[in-house]
């Protein structure tokens, strides 16, 4: 997994040597927290993946948390609407940093089948993307391998990424 | 947090919240607590505004919409088979029963017969639909109350009718399987061999649910006597399904208005007495053993019942694939239909069937052309969410989440 | 209980002037109103005897634009205890208002507030009419047949950073 130095080579566990960016992205890995919150259809795929048969908790994911203070990572489970995006990206600005998104779904991801008047065409207009998951709902296996992907992409994110300026607040036209 | 200006702005202002609150509000008497959109028990994006006084609720504003993807309009643009698709999305626990009515909604308009192994076919598929929605609701609901276990229960059991969904369409909640004059497809031989092994496993798992709840005294405390609902306020109020049905008033669209073969198949409507939130549980539950039941009949019926799954009108729906190669007339009827569809003419029809949450009916208006003039569902969420103000006025705040639950609402079905 | 009687000779013999057309379509009584009966025929379709029809199930906008005049709500009637459907519908042009049949169908509430949002079609005497499912400050009413769609290109190669534009947020 994430910690690759020299106690996996030696399987001597007293001492652990490893650079400070592998332990806390390895720690940010093992229990990250997707806040509960489902727009449409994939909700329902969403839940199915944490209940019995695809148990999400495998990941270090089983906490979903209803407050987004609390929340490490978004998943957009569905269709944003115009009504709805001030109020997704506001749930995304209350989240403290550091903090990912995985769009699931085709609407999510480009809108999906929903080309039309009330609906954002991809949350990418509103929300900046790590991970996008295809599928009109993703299977469980699909939603599992996206975070999976996140998972990866965090453990090679630099430490530094996510130091400096907050990022600023916007509004949504 | 400061809240921007033009925030508050679209989510409405408190003054034209005002015929709709009490005055108390407005002096700051009485709390005005939002509750949602994102709210883990409001079952999707369903925001409430709720008037509190001390921990009573007083008055309750629903504000829907936030899933409102202009469905409608769009099945406008396509033709109709390509609606089809579109219904899916509307109520996503019960696809099939979606399907079912625009489809229906088409044959009518068009005239077309569907012959009886299909009709067969969709009724299994209603009231497998039927249960899958149930089970969902059984989970979240007590979720919300607070027997996070059922949770797992339920939706290990979803697990296996999706399974049966995916033998037959290739798609577990997507499915579009009901398509006009018929199905996509015949049942595959994998099909019947495991609709027995959950016919067979299933109905001890319903009992296994009630053995949990029925007489679990901290679910009788927090559903008896919790959002009674009067069968004269159900009517008045427009509510269907297992909703009304718990207030004592016997009404199912299979018994009443039967479609799909439905008045040939024997079961039992459940009628609640009270017309609370624990009846409303036990009417559903009922119900999923009655679904049960029609699902042993039509499953019976269907070993015997050979012949065609979908109608061989060719104006209306694809030749088969074995003809393609050696009639003309066969890849006509399959160019035209993939290319410009069918046209139908002009008229208007309206079709009501019983969905898991209620009566669901669908407007069909056709102009002679091959799109839908105007399609207009009329959703039982949108109705159920409708009665929630008059259901929870005088309950506490934490009966709330009893009374979303026991409504049974989706937010894509009632915002569409 | 009072022996079912045919709701359109009943409306014949009790509205003669109201009743505009009855039109039969595939088993489907369609009963055209003049707006402004449309609250006293509603009234007496629920109360009168033989007819009682309690539920209203859907409340309908529909858009003819070219003809003329341009809209038309539909109600479809269902009696719980007799059994029998019918759709009662009001054509009015652009500017017209439908009375509210709130007060006689409680149901009706949102569902015309739907209409209300996705026409522009005006209810008098509706207790709460306001914009239901678009957020308060949406310009035009969606389902008109003169408001578009709102459609969307696909994002190919030769439009790729007309597309990209609008999605500031998007990480190449």
């Amino acid at each position: 997994m994430g910690l690759t130095s020299l106690p996996n080579k030696t399987g001597l566990p007293g001492v652990v040597t490893t650079t400070l960016e592998e332990m806390v992205n390895w720690a940010r890995t093992g229990a990250m927290w997707p806040l509960g919150f489902g727009l449409a259809c994939c909700a329902i795929e969403m839940m199915s993946t944490q209940a019995s048969t695809y148990d999400l908790s495998r990941f270090g994911m089983e906490l979903m948390r209803p407050s987004p203070r609390q929340a490490d990572m978004i998943i957009v489970a569905g269709r944003v609407t115009r009504k709805m995006a001030p109020v997704v990206r506001r749930l995304y600005d209350q989240m403290p940093e550091p903090k990912w998104v995985l769009a699931m779904g085709d609407c999510a991801s480009c809108g999906g089948i929903f080309n039309n008047y009330a609906t954002v065409q991809g949350v990418d207009e509103i929300l900046p993307v790590d991970v996008y998951v295809a599928g009109c709902p993703p299977r469980p296996e699909q939603l599992i391998h996206g975070i999976l992907t996140l998972h990866e992409k965090v453990r090679n994110e630099p430490l530094s990424k996510w130091f400096g300026e907050p990022a600023q607040s916007i509004r949504v036209e | 947090m400061t809240i921007a200006p033009e925030m508050i702005k679209w989510e409405g202002t408190l003054e034209d919240l005002a015929h709709l609150v009490s005055p108390r509000a407005l002096t700051g008497e009485t709390v005005l607590l939002n509750m949602g959109p994102q709210h883990p028990s409001t079952h999707g994006v369903l925001r409430l505004l709720l008037e509190l006084e001390g921990e009573t609720i007083i008055n309750t504003v629903p504000d829907i919409g936030y899933l409102h993807t202009g469905i409608e309009k769009n099945m406008e643009a396509k033709r109709y088979e390509q609606a089809i698709t579109m219904t899916d999305r509307m109520d996503y626990l019960a696809p099939m029963s979606n399907n079912l009515v625009f489809c229906l909604a088409i044959e009518k308009l068009v005239e077309l017969d569907v012959p009886e192994r299909a009709q067969v076919i969709r009724v299994l598929m209603a009231e497998l639909t039927r249960l899958n929605s149930h089970l969902v609701w059984l989970g979240t609901h007590a979720i919300d109350v607070g027997a996070m276990s059922m949770l797992l229960y339920c939706f290990r059991e979803r697990e296996q009718i999706l399974e049966l969904f995916e033998i037959v369409s290739g798609q577990r909640m997507m499915s579009t399987y009901i398509r006009p004059g018929g199905v996509w497809r015949d049942l595959p031989p994998a099909f019947m061999p495991a609709l027995e092994r959950f016919l067979d496993y299933f109905p001890a798992r319903v009992d296994e649910y009630e053995a949990l709840l029925t007489n679990n005294p901290l679910w009788i405390d927090r559903t008896q006597g919790i959002g009674i609902i009067t069968p004269e306020d159900a009517i008045a109020m427009g509510l269907g399904g297992a909703i009304l049905r718990a207030s004592g008033v016997n009404f199912d669209v299979r018994k009443a208005v039967p479609y799909s073969g439905y008045e040939t198949y024997d079961f039992n409507v459940p009628l609640g007495i009270h017309g609370d939130t624990y009846d409303r549980y036990l009417v559903r539950i009922q119900e999923m053993r009655e679904s049960l039941k029609i699902i042993r009949q039509a499953a019976d019926r269907l070993k015997k019942l050979k012949g065609p799954f979908r109608s061989d009108n060719r104006k209306f729906v694809p030749p088969p694939r074995s003809e393609l190669g050696r009639s003309m007339e066969a890849v006509i009827h399959h160019f035209k239909l993939w290319t410009e569809g069918f046209k139908a003419p002009k008229g208007e029809v309206h079709v009501m069937i019983e969905s898991p949450r209620g009566v669901i009916a669908c407007y069909l208006s056709g102009d002679g052309s091959n799109k839908p003039h105007r399609v207009h569902f009329r959703t039982p969420s949108f109705i159920n969410i409708q009665a929630i103000p008059m259901v929870a006025r005088g309950h506490l705040i934490g009966d709330m989440v009893a009374i979303i639950g026991t409504m049974d609402p989706v937010l894509g079905d009632c915002d569409r | 209980m009072q022996p079912k009687r045919d709701p359109v000779t009943s409306l014949r013999e009790a509205f003669p002037d109201a009743i505009q057309e009855v039109v039969e379509f595939r088993g489907e009584t369609t009963v055209y109103v003049t707006p402004a009966a449309l609250p006293e025929v509603a009234r007496f379709l629920r109360d009168g005897d033989g007819l009682l029809f309690n539920f209203l199930v859907s409340v309908v906008g529909v858009d003819y634009l070219p003809e003329q005049p341009r809209f038309a709500v539909a109600y479809h009637l269902y009696s719980l205890l007799y059994g029998h459907q019918l759709r009662l519908k009001v054509r009015l042009n652009e500017d017209e208002a439908v009375p509210s049949v709130t007060p006689i169908w409680p149901t009706a509430n949102w569902q015309e507030r739907e209409v209300y949002d996705m026409f522009g079609i005006p209810f008098t005497g509706h207790p709460d009419l306001r914009r239901i499912l678009m957020p308060v400050d949406w310009d035009g009413h969606p389902q008109r047949k003169d408001y578009p769609l709102g459609y969307e290109t696909v994002q190919f190669s030769f439009n790729f950073d007309e597309i990209e534009r609008n999605k500031p947020y998007a990480k190449g």
